[in-house]
């Protein structure tokens, strides 16, 4: 039996279905940010997978770039959701009718 | 042989941690269920040779963007675990559970039927960019990122100055109600933020 893309590929998908689930079915918005933590994640398995494949180092400078995005994203999501909670503690995702005017 | 087991024993790492983040009802366990996936990640990193990667999956992930989610958790209270039993929105659960099995029949699709996986380039043996050339995982990505990839680095290194000064201006509190004397002295908490000084700080 020898390891071959494929395998890494089922597993990436597997875990962006999971974590796309994650997003549509939670309403605390940290757990749906963590949801998308775990698509990146899949998304980065894939990245290195291909990258192995086709032995370039291209792969490894995407999940680079992919990491520091991921952080950013992070940052300023996290800034928001406080900057939410401030104003309305038990805030969830199903709120979004306090958007309009 | 021993390749496969470890990747058995990682991808289950990885889909129990996932399925956990989804599933946990307590905020902090969804974030410690993520720190046993990006483990998991970093063990799968491991066996494709990607030292340097699995290195920093492990210290910014791990070690970085978890905290952050610990340190919000806690700043917005740690009790609020969220009741998973009742559906607000109707039909909400079935049809996410419908577009993720597309999802996931999808990609499986795409990925099994192929007899060829991955077409494309492959790398000139010995180059620079190929994995094969003799270096070491770090001087390579090093060496591509700072010749190839050196203007889209340059970009993160702004991106990243944009995101701490948006989350430093997100989060601070508006000057004018921290100048305004504490009526109430009892009172630690905040004054109530009023739409009029917040539109006065922008």
């Amino acid at each position: 039996m020898e390891l071959t893309t494929n395998w890494y590929l089922v597993l990436s998908i597997f875990v962006f279905s999971i974590g796309a689930v994650g997003l549509m079915v939670r309403r605390n918005p940290l757990v749906m940010f963590m949801s998308v933590e775990l698509m990146l994640n899949s998304v980065n398995i894939a990245f290195v997978s291909l990258g192995t494949s086709l032995n370039d180092v291209g792969g490894q400078i995407a999940v680079f770039f992919v990491l520091v995005v991921a952080a950013v994203e992070v940052v300023v999501g996290l800034a928001l959701i406080v900057a939410i909670n401030r104003r309305h503690p038990d805030a969830t995702a199903d709120d979004l009718s306090t958007l309009r005017g | 042989m021993s390749e496969v087991i470890t990747f058995i024993v990682a991808a289950a790492i990885i889909v129990i941690g996932a399925i956990g983040v989804v599933a946990s009802r307590n905020p902090v366990h969804s974030a410690l269920f993520l720190v046993q996936t990006l483990f998991g990640v970093a063990i799968i990193f491991l066996i494709q040779d990607a030292n340097f990667l699995a290195a920093v999956q492990i210290m910014v992930y791990a070690g970085a963007i978890v905290i952050l989610f610990l340190f919000v958790i806690m700043l917005l209270g740690v009790d609020k675990s969220e009741d998973l039993k009742i559906d607000p929105i109707a039909g909400q659960r079935p049809l996410a559970a419908v577009i993720g099995a597309a999802l996931l029949g999808l990609g499986l699709t795409v990925v099994l039927i192929a007899s060829d996986g991955v077409t494309g380039a492959v790398a000139v043996s010995g180059s620079d960019n190929a994995l094969d050339n003799g270096l070491s995982d770090v001087e390579r990505i090093g060496r591509v990122l700072f010749t190839d990839y050196a203007f889209a680095f340059e970009v993160t290194a702004a991106l990243l100055t944009i995101a701490v000064i948006g989350a430093v201006v997100l989060t601070r509190r508006p000057v004018a109600a921290e100048m305004l004397p504490d009526r109430n002295p009892a009172s630690l908490e905040l004054p109530p933020l009023t739409p009029a000084t917040d539109e006065e700080e922008h």
